[in-house]
């Protein structure tokens, strides 16, 4: 839609940053795997990667920042990937995170933009809670659009496509994920702790919206919406609903017109409807659950306390 | 529903809406407490910290914080014998303190 040059290689693996930050493998497993995607990089004939997760953005940061303070260990990974899977690779000249690149475009998007983030009955902005994912910027705070402390690469695209952000007590609080407060079961409480502290801080402001430029975070501050409400009644959204969590790649496409059910909006766990309702856009509630071809995907069952449509 | 773990309860603590009553007064009759500088010593020479969770630093924080219940339950485990008297680097006579502090209830006021 915006005429960019970008490869998508279907050899892409996992970056290993999950495995390495629950200490579940070592730095140099996660530097080869690394380096293997480095090499599909290489082979497509590419110089500059961007990634679109936040952990993998500061994994690929850590790894050629050890590397430039540790040139032996680099030598070492080249060649346990050449052992591994025969491959070699030139560094990238740039590591980009895909939310520096939409940023990059805001005004483009603003210019094909088919919606704007403003409220269709009232004529004000939409309130806008905007989370940027810890190993973003506040591991290597120079890599990220406007440092670790006023990260603005969110909050710009918001601004630009219309909205108004929010600044509330724990807007750089972490969502909630954390690896190994989540995957070990015995810790999720404080997983789950750490969500509900930001939802209660942001809450008197009444948000209309909450943007991600991580694709984990969402899942924890749309998904604890749902576990909260069932623990102790309490949702966050008006009138029962909670509040809806969209990516950055989201809310770009609602603004460009592209259609909430083809870009997935369906399998969030906050209903997105009241708000495509405030800003304006269409949508078929008969269309909702069919998936490609029309065929339909399955119904999820109705959560106790947490409205949805 | 059970998921098999629990919200944690919150331990921020709001300082806007905190009565801070009693340590106005300790600070007034002991001014001595406005120079401790939460180092510990105290907490980690106190024979009864390991078994009772008394510590002079936590009470004094405790106290900022408007946690009574928790202050009050470390003021009865003290013994007075003073060895956290005898290694406070700011020189807090923290034995007369507590004795101080055991005086006054709540809002300040001295009972005892
Ligand atoms: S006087 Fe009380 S607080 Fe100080 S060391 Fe003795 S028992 Fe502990
Ligand atoms: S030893 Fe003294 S300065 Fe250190 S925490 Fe105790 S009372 Fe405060």
């Amino acid at each position: 839609m915006l005429g960019r040059d970008i490869y998508e290689s279907e050899h892409h693996t996992t970056c290993a940053g999950i495995a390495y930050h629950c200490d579940t493998l070592p730095q140099e497993t996660a530097m080869t795997v690394v380096a293997r995607q480095f090499a599909l990089m290489t082979e497509a004939g590419y110089d500059n990667l961007v990634t679109s997760c936040i952990t993998s953005f500061g994994n690929y940061t850590e790894i050629l920042e050890t590397w430039r303070l540790f040139p032996e260990l680099e030598a070492k990974i080249r060649e346990n990937l050449w052992k591994a899977c025969r491959r070699e690779f030139e560094k990238p000249k740039y590591v980009a995170h895909a939310s520096d690149l939409m940023y990059k475009l805001r005004g483009e998007i603003a210019e094909h933009a088919q919606y704007q983030l403003v409220s269709r009955s009232t004529g004000e902005p939409l309130r806008v809670v905007e989370h940027i994912g810890c190993h973003y910027s506040k591991m290597f705070p120079h890599k990220g659009v406007g440092g670790a402390e006023y990260p603005c690469v969110l909050s710009g695209m918001a601004e630009t496509w219309g909205g108004r952000v929010i600044d509330y007590p724990e807007r750089r609080h972490c969502c909630g994920f954390g690896f190994r407060q989540y995957f070990v079961k015995a810790n999720r409480g404080y997983s789950l702790s750490n969500t509900h502290k930001k939802f209660e801080s942001m809450e008197p402001y009444h948000p209309d919206m909450i943007i991600t430029n991580c694709p984990g975070c969402p899942y924890f501050l749309d998904r604890w919406q749902y576990v909260i409400s069932e623990m102790n009644g309490k949702t966050y959204g008006q009138n029962g609903y909670g509040i809806p969590v969209l990516t950055y790649e989201e809310l770009a496409g609602l603004v460009l017109g592209v259609d909430p059910w083809d870009l997935g909006l369906q399998v969030h766990q906050v209903a997105v409807e009241p708000l495509l309702d405030k800003i304006g856009i269409p949508y078929d509630p008969a269309r909702k659950y069919l998936g490609l071809d029309e065929k339909k995907i399955m119904t999820p069952g109705l959560p106790t306390s947490l409205k949805c449509c | 529903m059970d998921f098999g773990f629990k919200l944690n309860p919150s331990s921020a603590v709001n300082l806007d809406t905190v009565d801070r009553a009693r340590y106005d007064r300790l600070v007034q009759l002991e001014p001595d407490a406005l120079t401790c500088i939460g180092c510990g010593s105290c907490s980690a020479t106190c024979t009864a910290a390991p078994w009772s969770g008394m510590s002079v630093r936590k009470v004094i924080l405790g106290l900022q914080r408007g946690q009574d219940d928790e202050v009050d339950s470390m003021l009865s485990r003290c013994m007075l014998c003073g060895k956290c008297t005898m290694v406070c680097p700011r020189g807090i006579n923290t034995r007369h303190l507590i004795l101080t502090l055991c005086r006054l209830n709540r809002k300040g006021e001295i009972v005892r």
